[in-house]
């Protein structure tokens, strides 16, 4: 496998959530990612794949290396057109949650990343962008 | 993979999660486990998670509430074979299912339930 070019994966099912990790797991092979970084990101996209599954009724990822002065990284922006999120600073504290979850998915998945930007319009829908170099 | 298979070994049950699952196969784990003990009579489940390359939020609060479901049924779940990069990233994230018993393998998971000669 030569260096790895962008691609998108749809996410409307939890099928495609597996999908996408199994897609990012194969591109951080590919820019040799350690096992552990591998699962750091593999880990962060399964929680923003399944927010966006579960409470955006879908959107899509898109998966591309990041090949910036010498370093490598891996960067993953998924895009949803779903309700929004009102107050972006109460949904990045640690237990907020609207689901039935534990409210860690936010807060956790910006811990295993090294960039983490989320812009939200309520009506319109999110796009979180995460990046973790090698 | 729909199911996660759940065996009866002597006295316990073993459920062994084979590879990347879907949200609803773990869902359905927990009330196949529930059914399980009560119909073995089972006060032991060892969970084996070794295949498991990523434990997210979901999946990480299914084997806490997994492990709690059992307690209430008079039951007790040991988690076992967690890749250790599993579990660096699960306590970045935030999870560190401190209620949860956990085993490096099945053998050591027997011998802290006490349990030897099983054939």
């Amino acid at each position: 496998m030569g260096v790895p070019e962008r691609l998108t994966v749809a996410l409307r099912t939890q099928d495609d959530v597996v999908v996408l990790r199994q897609r990012v797991r194969e591109q951080a092979v590919a820019l040799c990612f350690s096992l552990l970084d591998q699962t750091k990101i593999v880990t962060a996209a399964s929680e923003l794949g399944r927010n966006a599954v579960a409470y955006a009724g879908g959107g899509e990822a898109m998966i591309e290396p990041s090949l910036n002065s010498g370093r490598v990284g891996l960067a993953l922006t998924v895009t949803d057109h779903g309700p929004g999120i009102p107050n972006v600073e109460d949904a990045m504290r640690p237990g907020f949650t609207t689901g039935g979850g534990l409210g860690l998915g936010l807060s956790g998945t910006r811990r295993l990343v090294h960039e983490f930007d989320l812009r939200s319009e309520v009506g319109r829908g999110t796009i979180v962008r995460i990046l973790r170099w090698k | 993979m729909d199911r996660v298979p759940i065996i009866k070994v002597g006295k316990y049950l073993l459920a062994t999660i084979q590879t990347d699952v879907q949200d609803h196969v773990a869902v359905a784990l927990q009330e196949d486990l529930a059914a399980r003990i009560i119909a073995a009579r089972a006060r032991l489940v060892l969970l084996d998670i070794s295949a498991l390359q990523i434990v997210d939020s979901f999946i990480g609060r299914m084997i806490a509430d997994i492990s709690g479901i059992a307690r209430l049924l008079d039951a007790e779940v040991i988690v076992v074979g967690m890749q250790p990069a599993v579990a660096i990233t699960l306590v970045e994230l935030g999870l560190t299912l401190s209620g949860v018993r956990t085993a490096l393998n099945v053998e050591r998971a027997l011998a802290m339930a006490g349990i030897r000669d099983q054939a």
